[in-house]
């Protein structure tokens, strides 16, 4: 007769081992696994966490050897005083708004072209997530080859549609120009993210809604408006509050770009305090910067969490 | 409307969800307009009281 497997693992293992494996309930072994990764959890995010917000409170700059001083509030005030980080916030407002405008516009447009049965349609799906493949840091570099005035290829495409000199406008290095640079490129890169997104929330639909609504001789345009709209809708708040969170939060593409410039234009609420921490080593300041864009993540990653909990439920 | 007022008075998750959820995007705009320095302010007041109430409330019944 065969043993099972089990039967012949446990006769394998020593019996000293047995025994002491015997001794421990079901919830000690289960955290014997979780320990590390809850220990791992604590060191990586949560110590690191308290200790910026400590650090928010008090005058620490990481560049000089002194005491601490607990300072309150007044970091927190000087932040939430200063116009020249408003100055940033309506910087990242825009990129925000803009980038999030045009990446659902043009992505949901695409997920509903290829969601159509055509020929070549999975070649053409690989070619639009293409740049979403690629790193920023790329991204950033080759763009800004094409943004160049003498030789960039944007340059000389939109010379031959407007009947400019190609060398008469500079994206980068006009204060006009410049924050719609860093749209066009964001845009272009996470553009096929949301329309993967509308993708797997056009072909959640059922055909049988479709099919219900040809018999009730419901128009194309109401189908769309009453059917396709309402049931997208969930996945593309999901696209909207991802793409919001992440580009909250946009540093490396930018800073390969335009470095924040020209002027402070560009300088999106990361770069600055990327400089106010490493660049003026104003610590505790920059932790108290840090802990207000925190909270401001945290608070659309909780709608994210729930918006996802609502698509699940589907 | 009147159903949202009584879900909030009856201390149910999903008025109360609501009310956070507006709270965070209030704030957020708040953080990021174009109009009055005194919204940019008081803007991150009121995303903590929002993300706080969301944590709190998401361990309420439904």
């Amino acid at each position: 007769m065969t043993d099972s497997l089990d039967t012949r693992a446990a006769a394998a293992t020593p019996v000293r081992v047995a025994r002491e494996i015997r001794g421990l309930s079901d919830r000690a072994i289960a955290w014997i696994f979780v320990a590390p990764t809850i220990f791992l959890l604590l060191a990586i995010n949560i110590f690191p966490l308290i200790w910026t917000i400590r650090l928010s409170f008090t005058n620490f700059k990481a560049n000089r050897n002194r005491d601490l001083e607990w300072v309150g509030l007044r970091n927190y005030e000087r932040i939430l005083g200063d116009s020249d980080i408003w100055l940033n916030m309506q910087a990242t407002a825009h990129f925000l708004f803009w980038t999030i405008f045009f990446q659902v516009l043009i992505g949901f447009t695409l997920a509903y072209l290829i969601n159509k049965k055509f020929k070549g349609n999975d070649l053409w799906t690989t070619i639009i997530v293409l740049p979403m493949m690629l790193s920023p840091a790329v991204v950033g570099n080759f763009w800004k080859f094409l943004y160049q005035p003498q030789i960039g290829l944007f340059n000389y495409v939109i010379a031959f549609f407007t009947g400019k000199e190609p060398s008469s406008f500079e994206m980068l290095g006009s204060v006009n120009l410049a924050p719609w640079s860093i749209v066009i490129v964001d845009t272009w890169m996470w553009t096929p993210f949301v329309m993967l997104i509308c993708l797997a929330g056009l072909r959640s639909i059922p055909d049988y809604i479709y099919e219900a609504a040809e018999v009730d001789r419901a128009s194309k345009l109401r189908q769309f408006f009453t059917i396709t709209i309402p049931m997208v809708l969930p996945f593309l708040m999901l696209a909207v509050l991802f793409r919001g969170i992440e580009n909250f939060k946009m540093f490396d593409l930018v800073v390969q770009l335009t470095g924040g410039g020209p002027g402070s234009i560009t300088e999106l609420t990361s770069i600055n305090l990327k400089r106010e921490a490493f660049e003026k080593w104003r610590t505790g300041y920059a932790s108290a910067y840090a802990i207000i864009l925190f909270v401001t993540v945290f608070g659309l990653a909780s709608i994210y969490v729930k918006a996802l909990n609502k698509v699940k439920e589907r | 409307m009147s159903n949202f007022f009584t879900g909030l008075l009856r201390l149910k998750r999903g008025p109360w969800e609501m009310l956070a959820t507006i709270l965070i995007g209030l704030g957020v705009v708040m953080l990021m307009q174009p109009f009055a320095l005194w919204l940019y302010t008081y803007s991150f007041v009121v995303t903590l009281a929002g993300t706080v109430m969301f944590i709190i409330v998401s361990h309420f019944k439904e």
